[in-house]
This record gives C-alpha cells, sequence and structure tokens, in this order.
C-alpha cells in the first residue's frame, strides 16, 4: 500500500479567526423630517460621541446628505442600523470601500 | 422666544408645561401610533414604511432578511414607548424614561406624518391654504416638531 500524506482534516482552529474581518461603514441618510438637534441627541445616546463629534455628523448629513456613523463587523452594523431605525433615522449598511 | 414646554428640575425630573388643548391633542397620539404600528409589513402607507427603512441600498434580500429579524422587536420596542407616553399623558411631570419614551412616540408620528405630506425642511404652515385637506394634519406635524425641539433641549441639557 502506498503511504500518503494524511489528509489534514483538523486544521488547527483560530486560523479563520485571525483574518481581519470586511469591514462594514453605517451610513445615516438625510432626510426632511429629523431635526438636527435630535439627530445630534441620538448619535450622542446609541454612539457614545461627543456633542462636537455628533453635530459635526448631523452636519455632513444634513449638508452633504449623508455620513458614515460606525463601523465594524456586519453583525455590529446591523446592530447598529437597527438601533438607528428604533429612533427613527434612515439609515444602511453597506461594505466599506 | 416663548418659554419652553419642558423643563428639567433639580431633582432631575421634567416639568411639561403644557396647556388643557395641547394635552388634548397628545391624549389622541397614542390611538393615532397603534393603528400605524399595528398595520406593519403589510402597510403600503409609505408614513408607516419610512419607520421600518430597508437596511441595505441595493440588496432586496438582505434588507428582507434584516427586516424579519427586527421588525417585531421594533413593533414592540415602539408600543412600549407609547403605552408609557399614554399612561404618563397627563401627568405634570416625568422621569427621564417616561420622557424618553415621549421623544420616541413624537418622532414615529412625525414621520409617519411628515412622509405622508411630502414636507420638505422649509415648509411651513402658512404654505398650506386654510381649506386644504392636509392643513389639519400638518399643524399636528408642525406643533409636534416644537414639543420635540423642547424635549431635545431639556434631555440633552
Amino acid at each position: 500500500m502506498p503511504s500518503t500524506a494524511p489528509i489534514e482534516t483538523d486544521r488547527p482552529s483560530g486560523d479563520q479567526d485571525l483574518e481581519p474581518e470586511m469591514p462594514w461603514v453605517v451610513v445615516v441618510w438625510n432626510d426632511p423630517v429629523n431635526l438636527m438637534s435630535y439627530v445630534v441627541y441620538v448619535f450622542q445616546k446609541l454612539f457614545g460621541y461627543s456633542r462636537e463629534k455628533a453635530t459635526r455628523l448631523m452636519m455632513d448629513v444634513h449638508q452633504k446628505g449623508k455620513a458614515a456613523v460606525s463601523h465594524g463587523s456586519r453583525e455590529k452594523c446591523e446592530f447598529d442600523v437597527s438601533r438607528l431605525h428604533a429612533h427613527g433615522l434612515w439609515a444602511t449598511l453597506q461594505k466599506d470601500r | 422666544m416663548p418659554p419652553a414646554r419642558v423643563k428639567r428640575t433639580r431633582k432631575g425630573d421634567y416639568l411639561l408645561r403644557l396647556t388643557a388643548n395641547e394635552r388634548d391633542v397628545l391624549r389622541t397620539l397614542p390611538g393615532q401610533l397603534r393603528e400605524m404600528l399595528t398595520s406593519g409589513g403589510a402597510s403600503e402607507d409609505p408614513g408607516v414604511q419610512r419607520l421600518s427603512p430597508p437596511a441595505y441600498l441595493d440588496d432586496a434580500a438582505s434588507s428582507e432578511e434584516f427586516d424579519r429579524l427586527v421588525r417585531d422587536d421594533l413593533v414592540a420596542q415602539r408600543m412600549s414607548a407609547v403605552d408609557e407616553m399614554e399612561r404618563t399623558v397627563d401627568a405634570e411631570r416625568v422621569n427621564e424614561d417616561e420622557l424618553t419614551a415621549w421623544l420616541g412616540s413624537i418622532n414615529d408620528l412625525r414621520l409617519v406624518l411628515g412622509t405622508r405630506l411630502g414636507v420638505t425642511e422649509e415648509m411651513t404652515p402658512a404654505d398650506l391654504a386654510r381649506d386644504d385637506p392636509r392643513a389639519a394634519s400638518f399643524a399636528l406635524y408642525a406643533f409636534l416638531s416644537v414639543l420635540e425641539e423642547d424635549v431635545v433641549a431639556a434631555l440633552a441639557g
């Protein structure tokens, strides 16, 4: 019987965990209903951002039409989107290109 | 500037300075919102749809899957805020959690009304004729906008 190299079926676990996860990004879009003050309040409340950072993001939404408000794994971004939707903000997630 | 309708007290709760007419209007909110929330996923009403927008821009399948996973939870959260607001709608003082529930319900109703009315950021009640069928909805929307500014200022202050 020719000997064959053993097929490695059990790769050491953890290999895949070390690969960097594809980063995702949460985008909030401008809408004519949500108040500017309310949007700042929601960014501070949900993400713990300073008033300055939350205001800067809100101004981007207002003036440029959108802003990237959080990053991370797909799972984390879906969670953030669901919290933003619960607060009435128009949010989507996408791959961070 | 008129005095704010919502004022944070030294004790850390919030004083609601609302007229009898304003309370009458606010008492109608929970009923209106429950009707919108229970019409749920099957609703063709763009106002109601605005409460759960697609989570993905160009991926309808992922958006539907996301919606399937979160919708019940989202509706339950909104219903719980509506219940809380209804319970405290005549209160002179509310605590932070109760005021946060008011804020959620007020903003939800503004989203539905504003979307139905197709409001723009510049729109004022003067833009609609008195006999315009949308005038009553817009008046409610405008009142809720002013009230929400005061609620946010009190919570953020």
